[in-house]
């Protein structure tokens, strides 16, 4: 890690930029005088999901994640923008850990859930997964039905009878807005299902194990635009329930649906802000240079 | 103008020969199947298809010969059996350990090590077999008095089988979208409980494929059992069948077809034989290749 001044520096910095002209968000700068040290659970307002706090990752020597802070708040969704191997796609890895699967991948900073350091020793990944939930680029159900795609989240750390399970099932896909469409055909396999209806129930197995935050890799670029419409939708009705982060290479999806947005570059956290700050008066000549489409 | 033409004989010349090359492997399975076919049916000239596959009697040149079947049919299907207990458990669990735990380094040495196992004679395992394993249990274990029984057998072929079982169930774990097991992590599944419920699941018809296709290495194997598993023609019983001196279908033909005069009713049951261990294997793999193609799609 770099020294403390040299971090918090920069972290002002930023945030200077950014959200100058929101001052009603002041319980930001009170949290970034708070960086670098732990924040104790109920310390941060509860608007507040998750807090990066001087994110780094490095795969072996490459420093793909610089210095990020940010914040993903309940009841929100925050788009993630920039090119291609900017590093938005490690970012949202941190925000559950899933980074730890690749085992060049070295991370330093802290990542705050409610409060609560996720990186410290004795994060329990399962408790931890669970709670932040991701939908991946491409539909991947599990070859299996419809139902045991769903039911199998909450299978794994318990045993469920069959009428909860029943009960699970049909919220899950009801919060998905698939449940009208496979109703009948719960028992075939989710294999048959189209790629739009896949992803919903990519989300409703996250829905299952009662996520509450969902990190999006992507979730539309595989799909067409009907598809994405109903994604776009869902993700909308969603957000009443819970934080919502998705990555995503088109601008205009970011627009439509984000409440706010970050762009990365490089692995920086160029800019980070309300969407129709970002997108009608980014304070950053990158980011200009970006959302009107002239690079990346 | 003239290069033209010779490009345009050369494309159909080189057309015809993969053509041909192609219908050639249909057409000599084809003339295996019909030459099998037509040594074979003599034999039920003089002996009913019932008589010849329960008979528990082998013994073609005693008297007017006796041609039970069953005592090579259960014997196969014992040292088969056999090695599938030991090797399909074995199997699955390197292929696991290669395809899902070992570091990638680890992987890169382990999977072509297992592979060169395939690349040792049959022979030599029916040696080490012989001399060494078999001869060390027999004089470690009070129950088996001879060191060369049917369990041997199996536990030989064990170790041919297992590259097939190996090699074919690690592709299908590595075919398995890398997605499936990260959304699998993702829903707070352990890596344990993601290998069982999510990747042997989505892998399941190409591990299916291996069990068989192991099964079909097994079955067919000649050199090995003739040499470890003692070539006694006696039905096997129950489990003590498998520490009792066996004799399989393979055996018996290797052993049996150099002292049989040409067109004798021996010569015909041991075609018979041969038309049996054909079936068999060729049903197999088919229902193998019918269920790795099904994967494929499966995954697609």
């Amino acid at each position: 890690m770099q020294p403390k001044l040299t971090n918090s520096d920069c972290h002002d910095a930023r945030e200077d930029t950014e959200y100058a002209e929101q001052p009603k968000e002041d319980f930001l700068r009170r949290s970034s005088a708070d960086a670098g040290t732990r924040v104790a659970r109920g310390d941060v307002s509860h608007d507040v999901k998750i807090q990066t706090n001087d994110l780094d990752i490095y795969y072996d020597s490459c420093h793909a994640i610089k210095e990020v802070s940010a914040e993903i708040r309940e009841h929100e969704i925050t788009a993630l923008i920039g090119p291609s191997g900017c590093g938005k796609s490690t970012f949202l890895r941190a925000l559950n850990r899933m980074n730890d699967e690749i085992p060049e991948a070295r991370t330093t900073g802290q990542v705050l859930l409610e409060g609560e350091d996720i990186y410290r020793e004795g994060t329990d990944l399962v408790a931890l997964r669970r709670r932040v939930g991701q939908v991946f680029q491409q539909p991947n159900p599990f070859p299996m039905s419809v139902y045991r795609n769903v039911i199998y989240g909450p299978r794994l750390q318990r045993r469920v009878a069959r009428q909860e399970a029943d009960e699970i099932v049909e919220r899950s896909l009801r919060g998905a807005a698939l449940w009208d469409e496979v109703k009948d055909q719960l028992h075939k396999s989710a294999m048959d299902l189209s790629g739009g209806q896949q992803q919903r129930l990519c989300i409703a197995r996250c829905l299952a194990v009662e996520s509450e935050v969902l990190l999006m890799d992507e979730p539309c670029s595989a799909l067409d635009p009907t598809a994405t419409f109903r994604i776009e939708e869902l993700m909308l009705e969603l957000k009443q329930k819970m934080a919502i982060v998705i990555v995503t290479h088109n601008m205009y999806q970011a627009s439509r649906v984000s409440d706010r947005t970050g762009f990365f570059l490089l692995g920086e956290l160029v800019e980070f802000g309300r969407t129709t700050q970002i997108f009608e008066d980014p304070h950053d000549d990158r980011t200009d240079a970006y959302v009107r489409g002239r690079f990346g | 103008m003239l290069s033209k033409r010779i490009t345009r004989v050369s494309e159909w010349i080189i057309e015809r020969f993969i053509q041909i090359a192609g219908i050639l492997g249909i057409v000599l399975v084809l003339v295996i199947f019909f030459f099998l076919l037509r040594n074979a049916l003599p034999m039920f000239h003089e002996r009913t298809i019932a008589e010849v596959l329960t008979g528990t009697r082998w013994s073609p040149t005693h008297g007017e010969g006796h041609f039970g079947m069953a005592p090579l049919i259960l014997g196969s299907l014992y040292v088969t059996a056999g090695a599938l207990a030991l090797s399909i458990p074995l199997g699955l669990a390197t292929a696991i350990f290669i395809a899902e735990i070992a570091p990638r380094r680890v992987r890169e040495i382990l999977k072509p090590m297992v592979e060169m196992l395939a690349a040792i004679p049959s022979v030599v395992f029916g040696f080490i077999g012989m001399t060494i394993v078999g001869p060390w249990i027999a004089a470690n274990f009070d129950a088996i008095q001879v060191g060369q029984f049917a369990a041997l057998g199996s536990l030989m072929l064990c170790f041919m089988a297992l590259p097939t079982i190996v090699s074919i169930c690690e592709d299908a774990f590595h075919n398995v979208p890398r997605e499936i097991f990260n959304s699998s992590l993702a829903l707070g599944a352990t890596r344990w409980q993601t290998i069982r419920g999510a990747v042997i699941p989505a892998a399941r018809s190409g591990v299916i494929a291996a069990f068989l296709l192991g099964l079909g290495r097994a079955i067919g194997e000649t050199m090995t059992v003739l040499m470890v598993t003692g070539n006694a023609q006696v039905m096997p019983e129950g489990l003590e069948g498998f520490i009792r001196p066996v004799r399989t279908m393979t055996a018996t033909i290797a052993a049996e077809m150099g002292e049989t005069p040409h067109g004798s009713l021996h010569f015909h049951s041991l075609f018979t034989i041969g038309l049996i261990l054909f079936v068999i294997t060729f049903s197999v793999n088919t229902i193998a290749d019918i269920i790795i193609r099904r994967s494929e799609k499966d995954i697609a």
